[in-house]
């Protein structure tokens, strides 16, 4: 069985050609990731994806026509970057447009992984939640202030949708691996190989060398081991490349963890058939008693307003700590007008080598309850910082540069970075059902 | 002695999840590899000293596969906190990239 990967993000681009080349054999199914949690929590708090919407439609546009043209099911995982029902709706109105033009006639499955409030605390309450590390503690509070939360789910839902027939998956946030591994184990391939196969696949040409996210990679999977070779001529696929790749982004290479069980690679065989594909086998996938879920929520951590500068003088930069720390001593003491300390926080970041002689970068960086606040705050710590005479009652080093201590590249000189959010979730949760948190939606686009 | 990121072919940082970075140290042949495995120089406590991480929660895992080591820490502020500096987590290797080892 044939299985492609379009690329390493949908919207990130791939060779048209390597992808025409990929359909002269069967393809069985074609999958995309349309998500990550790697740009951080802003994409899930806001709800907008941090692909563009004009990339992600010409993505689309060759892929959905030659899966529909070949009947080859098309599977894409965390819509819209983060995977909630507005990313999910947001893929779902692209790939409309998509079919519209181009006069193309489809089954679409929808599957939104959201989960409510009361699903969580529930999990509380009944001791189902386990911790993915010290940093976050979870109770009822914390759940309460998230403004969105998602499900990780694994192959289950595909793997239903997929059996109800449908040509066009759409999913909320997902494993990676489950777009390439639900195929794989639907139609009877061992465990293993499905996911360490998808593991691989999921990035793409990345594991290829010429390593690509934005490009195509084929997998084909056997009964005893699968194999990797890139449609695109100009790159291979080698043993180094592939096995160094199992580990990327992962704690531990010799186990990929999975909703359902582990993936043990320690036997892991990798050869060379010929020059561009590689083969592997050994790869032994055990069930877990405990089926998890993995759940990322977000919180609201106000709103952020900065300024850039620049500070070139060498008797400032020799100050550089105590400037800051009048700036924010100044700031904490003057603040007034209804804002109290507990309504905001400053970092002074610095950028670059203070001893280098050539200046350093700084930025003002204020989180506020809401935009004014950041504003009067970053406000007051920019004019303290500009004008602060350092060094006032010494004798020396004394601020010989008194017309000024920052050099602003822009006016207006500060920012807003609007709403700031951080993960507040980020919770494995038992589940008797692995299917649980999945709601799915079966449209006919005519 | 011998800086490691002068030894390695690849020294690289990135996110394990927002919670955790992770580091992949490869090395272009196996026997630098045991050289530096076997000086012992790189252990749980030195990396807990270089990124203040406690050194139970410090993971070294020798891939042998591709000739290289693996290791784990916890983020000291989870990816996109406030006060977080590198979101992907991946210029996170300097500490690392500096421990001197003996080749």
């Amino acid at each position: 069985m044939k299985i492609v990967a379009l690329n390493g993000l949908l919207g990130y681009g791939y060779d048209r050609s390597a992808l025409y080349k990929a359909f002269e054999e069967k393809v069985d199914y074609l999958g995309v990731d349309a998500g990550s949690v790697d740009p951080g929590p802003y994409y899930l708090g806001s709800g907008n994806s941090f692909t563009e919407r004009g990339a992600v439609k010409r993505d689309l546009e060759d892929a959905l026509l030659l899966a529909i043209k070949n009947k080859t099911p098309f599977i894409i995982g965390t819509a819209g970057g983060s995977g909630s029902m507005v990313h999910v709706n947001w893929l779902r109105d692209i790939v409309k447009e998509v079919a519209a033009e181009k006069g193309l006639k489809f089954k679409l499955g929808l599957i939104y992984t959201d989960v409510d409030k009361g699903y969580i605390i529930k999990k509380i309450k009944t001791n189902k939640v386990i911790p993915l590390g010290k940093q976050l503690k979870l109770d009822e509070n914390q759940v309460q202030k998230s403004v969105r939360l998602v499900s990780q789910i694994g192959v289950a839902p595909f793997i239903e949708m997929l059996k109800a027939g449908v040509d066009v998956i759409i999913a909320g946030r997902a494993c990676d691996t489950a777009i390439y591994a639900a195929p794989c184990i639907l139609n009877g391939f061992d465990s293993g190989l499905a996911f360490h196969m998808a593991k691989i696949m999921e990035c793409g040409a990345l594991c290829a060398d010429p390593a690509a996210a934005s490009d195509v990679m084929q997998g084909y999977i056997r009964d005893t081991y699968f194999e990797l070779r890139p449609p695109n001529p100009l790159r291979r696929c080698t043993t180094e490349r592939v096995a160094a790749h199992t580990m990327y982004e992962q704690s531990n290479p010799y186990y990929i963890y999975e909703p359902d069980g582990v993936v043990d690679l320690r036997k892991s065989i990798y050869e060379q058939v010929d020059e561009r594909t590689v083969r592997i086998k050994n790869s032994k996938f055990k069930e877990s008693e405990k089926k998890t879920l993995k759940i990322e929520g977000v919180r609201s951590a106000g709103f952020r307003t900065i300024c850039i500068g620049e500070i070139k003088d060498p008797y400032t930069i020799l100050r550089i700590d105590e400037l800051f720390r009048l700036a924010l001593v100044f700031v904490h003491e003057n603040i007034g007008g209804g804002i109290s300390k507990e309504d905001f926080s400053v970092r002074l970041r610095k950028y670059g080598d203070t001893t280098s002689g050539t200046g350093i970068g700084i930025i003002i960086d204020v989180v506020g309850k809401t935009q004014q606040i950041a504003d009067t705050v970053c406000t007051l710590v920019r004019s303290k910082l500009l004008h602060s005479d350092y060094g006032a009652n010494e004798i020396t080093p004394r601020r010989k540069s008194t017309a000024g201590n920052i050099a602003f590249p822009f006016s207006p000189s500060d920012i807003h970075m609007g709403e700031v959010f951080e993960f507040n979730v980020y919770h494995l949760v038992e589940v008797e059902d692995l299917s649980e948190t999945a709601e799915t939606v079966v449209e006919d686009i005519i | 002695m011998k800086r490691l990121i002068d030894c390695a072919e690849i020294l690289r940082s990135k996110n394990a999840g927002p919670m955790h970075m992770t580091f992949d140290i490869v090395f272009s042949e196996k026997s630098i590899m045991e050289q530096i495995e076997k000086s012992g120089v790189l252990n749980k406590r030195k990396i807990a000293e270089v990124y203040d991480v406690y050194e139970t929660d410090v993971e070294i895992i020798y891939y042998e596969t591709v000739n290289a080591i693996k290791i784990t820490i916890p983020r000291k502020d989870v990816s996109g906190s406030i006060y977080d500096s590198d979101i992907y987590g991946c210029q996170q290797h300097l500490p690392l990239a500096n421990i001197e080892v003996p080749l």
